[in-house]
């Protein structure tokens, strides 16, 4: 007990601390790469094609060179001089840095004027003049497969057509059989829109390199510094050790930032040819339309159904689309990133997953947009799908899901595609947050409504997910094995500081990495440093996304602390003359074990360590550790909402939310909340307003912050937040991810309460976003809304 | 944000900026609240040679109602200084109710009432409160003020009555005969967002009949909207369920919407109709945000 609370009071486990980087932040004193200034620094912008596809036909840069201040002009054919036209992407395919042939979607990067400030560059890429030979557009996976269909990538041989890929798991057979045996088969079509993980701020990079010592910096806006510079050293053909890339504050990043852009790689060549700094920071505009997307996949979802509620069988069939080029971060072995982890909570035999992408006119990326790898996609299908069976059973929705669920002793338990889920307690999870919602009395208030023409709903969405890639048997991107790393220096006053291979853009690291520390070695969190991003001092690492900084670098903070604190004892008992066998350890302490009086600080061994460490020793107390996760860790989250649909309008307006969390341990309980917060709020966001659409031509309908539209305070619901824990059992310290879960499970719960509350039309699905005209036209017309939002005209 | 080169000019009086609107000969701009123009510039959609900005002008930031009942808002009245008006919600209550709903803070705290009307973006909110109400805009030029009524100061989508060397220093809303009623309602996806949908309704009634009536539309045409017949259908008659269904009716007719992503046009109609019955069933209570 005593223990317990002396650690909340350094800051250690649990301590609900405040974020130390926000002593910086809110006071405007964040350093970002835009506010980043070097000597004699340049600057780069990039134009971009107008039309979705079309063939180059001409480029006419004259006019662009006669504008005094200018410095450089690129065009595809000088990259291509240079071998760089084309770069690799993070899914073995390749991208155009800049066009050479034709463009194949609105916003790709055509030419880059490089001039002594932004005003002189944006004024010369207008001076740039494209010849561009209209082709026909093709803008979803209909079109892409259709007959007859042209082809986007004819610069790649093998490639007839437009799919990228086919990939498939389960047992067919199997699942076959199981469909043959049901009592009721229950089927549902679903798209999950594209959209846009849009950070604050936009990607950008400045590129310096110095001919004298020929090192290469590059200042940008990367979640995953290391391996920007492995791909760096490849594409560009530079020597590793001459390149250094720093990833300073970065204004969130939600996947945006893991892939390698056209304007990083243009930036480098610039500064290359130029000798001189050259900055490119992205618009919004730019941002929104060239940059990696989220979701954008079709499914035709079946399960085979016992009368009795049981889930025998499930089909999964899923049309992705990847735009442009298929540049998806997500690792290698999986085509699909983990949409195959649907149905993990769910106690399901057998299943089959079939999934087709395709080439389109459109942005490439398919990034995890807050999510594990497509976990989002894989949740919001689950769980929409297991309303709709329980609606077809005539079951109660909490019922239907109670019945499926994997039990507390199931655990370790193979799910029906192959994860291994290790933990939890579902059914627990779910009580609570039916409990909080105050589930029966709400469906007598939804009916005496009803009888009064009021639409009242509530939806429900529980799901278990797999954060923390990798293990390095299953996970890497492009062949680097996804293990995390930490490096701990204890300074000679017992002060530390601690560098790891992730980086923070918003998930609190400085904070919460400091708390690990504290919990395992006792050093107050205000006594540690945390730095990451900088490639020439941080360990290699994999980065930040897919919720796996806590189960995989944190695990490694924990594991550096421990080797530090091994070191430590011996040091201790040097001190108290001992030996180590005799030696017990309490938080911050060694002591004798016969003698509790008799003891020392760690602050004692950390001076010792440098000034009085035992004969054969190695002076000094720091460590590194390189953490491969024996498995992902498995949070689980019961997500519940209400709403009233406004009949007359179809607006709908949440009444309450309730999340339940059980996220195992918690390092920091209040940056946790702050996670599920924000997580619920774009859950909200895609549920109602923010997608990106395209018309026909393909031109991109969401490229600016007036169309494409992220909920503001005032219409954000408030939220009541619960816990259960379980602690992951192979964590060191038990905790699991948790900074995407509400994203990932909080859609369905909206969807399906709007779906509650329309029950009686009879409509099985309106697809998300749930705009007022969609929820308005399902309710008069009683038919389902499907596909996404069309960007309809009276012309056509 | 990197607009195109302008040159820029803070006149002291109006004689000095209407001056340098006559040097720039149709190719200046008046900059006052910025909240349209400075994204137009932005996204270089508009590259004026000259900005004019009207800010330092004395004397342009109120808004008051005369004794006689008629209310003025000058050039440089915010849409916040209308938000937190003590007049406004017993003088003017289809203003009052109109004014939280224009974007959002930052903007209104920003653009000006005037400023709006002279974009004339048919989405815009004040436009149609002002063409319910019967207002009108003053104009100032070299040779001195003219008055255009809402209903001509409008001419097109973006599109206004002002010549180029003209600027709109107030905008005047006539003495309510009776009693003033009315509402605003918006349907928004977010806040800021544009009005999918938006309805001005404006009523005076003397003895529980409607003596005059304004209805003007937001978003659902190429310009505002001013539903006269729907309007008319009021006048003479207290407001009942039937009137206020004819008239509801009959503003959904007088709509233009185009399908768009932000819906369909029936559906829009369909909206103007719930809108202008539940701000005529409601005149006498407080507007509440709609969507």
């Amino acid at each position: 007990m005593t223990q317990a609370r002396d650690e909340i009071k350094i800051g250690g486990l649990g301590a609900s601390r405040k974020r130390v980087e926000d002593n910086r932040f809110v006071r405007g004193k964040g350093r970002y790469v835009d506010d980043i200034v070097l000597p004699g620094m340049l600057h780069m912008e990039i134009l971009r094609s107008p039309l979705a596809h079309a063939r180059i036909t001409s480029i006419d840069v004259s006019k662009a060179w006669q504008i005094p201040g200018v410095r450089l002009v690129l065009t595809g054919d000088m990259m291509a001089a240079r071998n760089l036209a084309w770069m690799p992407t993070l899914s073995y395919d390749t991208q155009a840095v800049l066009a050479t042939d034709k463009v194949r979607f609105q916003g790709q990067e055509v030419a880059c004027v490089v001039a002594d400030d932004p005003y002189i560059a944006k004024d010369a890429c207008e001076a740039i003049v494209v010849e561009y030979e209209p082709l026909p557009v093709i803008v979803n996976p209909a079109q892409a497969v259709a007959e007859g269909a042209p082809v986007i990538r004819d610069d790649k041989e093998n490639q007839p057509d437009n799919v990228v890929f086919t990939w498939e798991v389960g047992d067919k057979a199997g699942t076959d059989r199981a469909f043959a045996q049901a009592d009721v088969v229950s089927t549902l079509d679903l798209h999950y829109p594209r959209s846009h993980p849009s950070p604050l701020e936009c990607c950008g990079s400045i590129a310096d390199f110095d001919r004298s010592t020929s090192k290469l910096t590059v200042y940008m806006t990367t979640q995953a510094p290391h391996i920007i510079r492995a791909a760096v050293a490849l594409v560009a053909e530079l020597p590793e050790h001459m390149i250094r890339i720093v990833s300073p504050d970065l204004g969130g990043g939600f996947g945006n930032k893991v892939p390698v852009y056209p304007g990083y790689v243009a930036s480098i060549l610039a500064s290359i040819l130029l000798e001189r700094p050259v900055k490119w920071i992205e618009d919004k505009t730019g941002n929104l339309i060239s940059t990696g997307f989220g979701r954008d996949i079709y499914l035709r979802g079946e399960m085979a159904l016992r009368n009795d509620g049981k889930i025998l069988g499930v089909r999964m069939y899923t049309d992705s689309d990847h735009g442009a080029f298929f540049s998806d971060a997500q690792p290698s072995k999986f085509k699909i990133g983990l949409l195959h982890s649907a149905f993990s909570c769910y106690d399901i035999p057998v299943a089959h997953l079939v999934n087709r992408g395709v080439y389109t006119n459109k942005a490439p990326g398919g990034v995890a947009y807050r999510c594990s790898f497509r976990v989002t996609e894989a949740m919001y299908f689950q769980e929409r799908m297991v309303q709709a069976a329980a609606d077809d059973l005539g079951m109660d929705q909490a019922e239907f899901r109670r019945r499926n669920f994997v039990r507390d002793d199931d655990f370790p338990h193979r799910t029906p595609w192959g994860f291994l889920t290790d933990s939890g307690q579902y059914g627990k999870c779910l009580d609570v947050g039916l409990e909080a919602i105050g589930y029966q009395d709400f469906l007598t208030e939804k009916e005496e409504a009803r009888k009064q023409g009021r639409l009242l709903g509530i939806g429900i969405s529980t799901m278990t997910e797999p954060l923390g890639a990798g293990n390095s048997r299953e996970y890497d991107i492009l062949g680097i094995k996804m293990f995390d790393s930490a490096e701990l220096r204890v300074h000679i006053t017992g002060k530390a500081i601690l560098r790891t291979g992730a980086k923070s853009q918003g998930q609190g690291h400085e904070t919460t990495w400091a708390q690990i520390v504290a919990h395992e070695l006792g050093i107050p969190a205000e006594d540690i440093t945390v730095e990451e991003g900088d490639t020439d001092t941080a360990p290699f690492g994999m980065g930040t996304y897919a919720s796996r900084s806590t189960p995989v670098a944190g695990a490694a903070v924990s594991m550096v602390a421990r080797k530090v604190r091994a070191k430590a004892r011996k040091l201790a008992a040097h001190l108290l003359e001992v030996s180590e066998e005799d030696i017990e350890w309490e938080l911050g302490r060694f002591y004798v074990r016969s003698a509790p009086d008799h003891g020392v600080t760690i602050q004692e061994c950390a001076i010792a360590a440098y000034s009085n460490m035992p004969d054969g020793m190695e002076p000094g107390l720091e460590n590194v550790a390189y953490y491969d996760p024996p498995n992902l860790t498995w949070p689980f989250g019961c997500y519940i909402a209400t709403v009233e649909v406004d009949p007359q309008t179809g607006v709908w307006d949440v009444l309450r939310v309730v999340a339940v969390d059980d996220c195992g341990v918690r390092i920091n309980p209040m940056i946790v909340e702050g996670q599920i917060m924000g997580g619920l709020t774009e859950a909200y966001a895609m549920a109602n307003m923010q997608f990106i659409t395209f018309d026909a031509q393909g031109n991109c309908v969401g490229s600016n912050y007036m169309d494409y539209l992220l909920p503001t305070a005032w219409e954000t619901p408030g939220y009541e937040l619960h816990e259960v824990v379980t602690p992951s059992p192979h964590h060191p310290i038990g905790a699991k991810g948790v900074g995407e879960c509400a994203t990932v499970g909080g859609p369905a719960a909206f969807v399906n309460a709007v779906m509650d509350a329309i029950r009686d039309t009879g409509v099985r699905n309106i697809d998300m976003p749930l705009l007022p005209d969609r929820v308005y036209e399902a309710l008069t017309k009683r038919h389902d809304v499907s596909g996404a939002p069309p960007v309809r005209t009276d012309d056509e | 944000m990197y607009p195109s080169r302008f040159r820029y000019e803070s006149p002291r009086s109006i004689d000095e900026a209407i001056a340098l609107l006559q040097e720039g000969g149709g190719e200046a701009k008046v900059l006052a609240g910025g909240q349209s123009l400075v994204p137009l510039l932005k996204l270089r959609f508009a590259a004026p040679e000259l900005l004019v900005d009207i800010n330092d002008l004395p004397g342009l930031g109120y808004h008051t109602v005369d004794p006689d009942g008629t209310t003025r808002i000058g050039a440089l009245c915010r849409h916040a200084d209308l938000e937190r008006s003590t007049v406004l919600p017993t003088r003017q209550p289809t203003m009052a109710a109109a004014a939280p709903l224009v974007a959002d803070p930052m903007v209104r705290n920003r653009g000006t009432l005037v400023g709006s009307l002279c974009h004339a973006d048919p989405q815009g909110d004040w436009a149609s409160v002002v063409t319910a109400l019967g207002g009108h805009v003053v104009a100032q030029g070299a040779g001195g003020r003219r008055s255009i009524p809402m209903a001509q100061f409008v001419t097109g989508p973006f599109q206004n009555a002002l010549g180029y060397d003209e600027i709109a220093v107030e905008a005047v809303i006539p003495a309510p005969h009776g009693k003033p009623a009315g509402g605003y309602l918006k349907l928004e996806r977010r806040v800021g967002d544009f009005a999918t949908v938006a309805v001005a309704v404006a009523v005076e009634r003397s003895h529980s009949v409607v003596t005059r009536a304004g209805i003007a539309l937001t978003g659902v045409g190429g310009a505002t909207i001013n539903a006269v017949e729907a309007a008319q259908a009021l006048v003479g008659h207290p407001l009942t369920a039937r009137t206020i269904g004819d008239a509801a009716d009959l503003a959904a007719r007088a709509a233009q919407p185009r399908t768009d992503h932000r819906g369909s046009a029936e559906y829009k109609r369909q909206v103007v109709r719930t809108f202008v019955k539940r701000i005529l069933t409601g005149v006498n209570e407080p507007t509440r945000k709609a969507a």
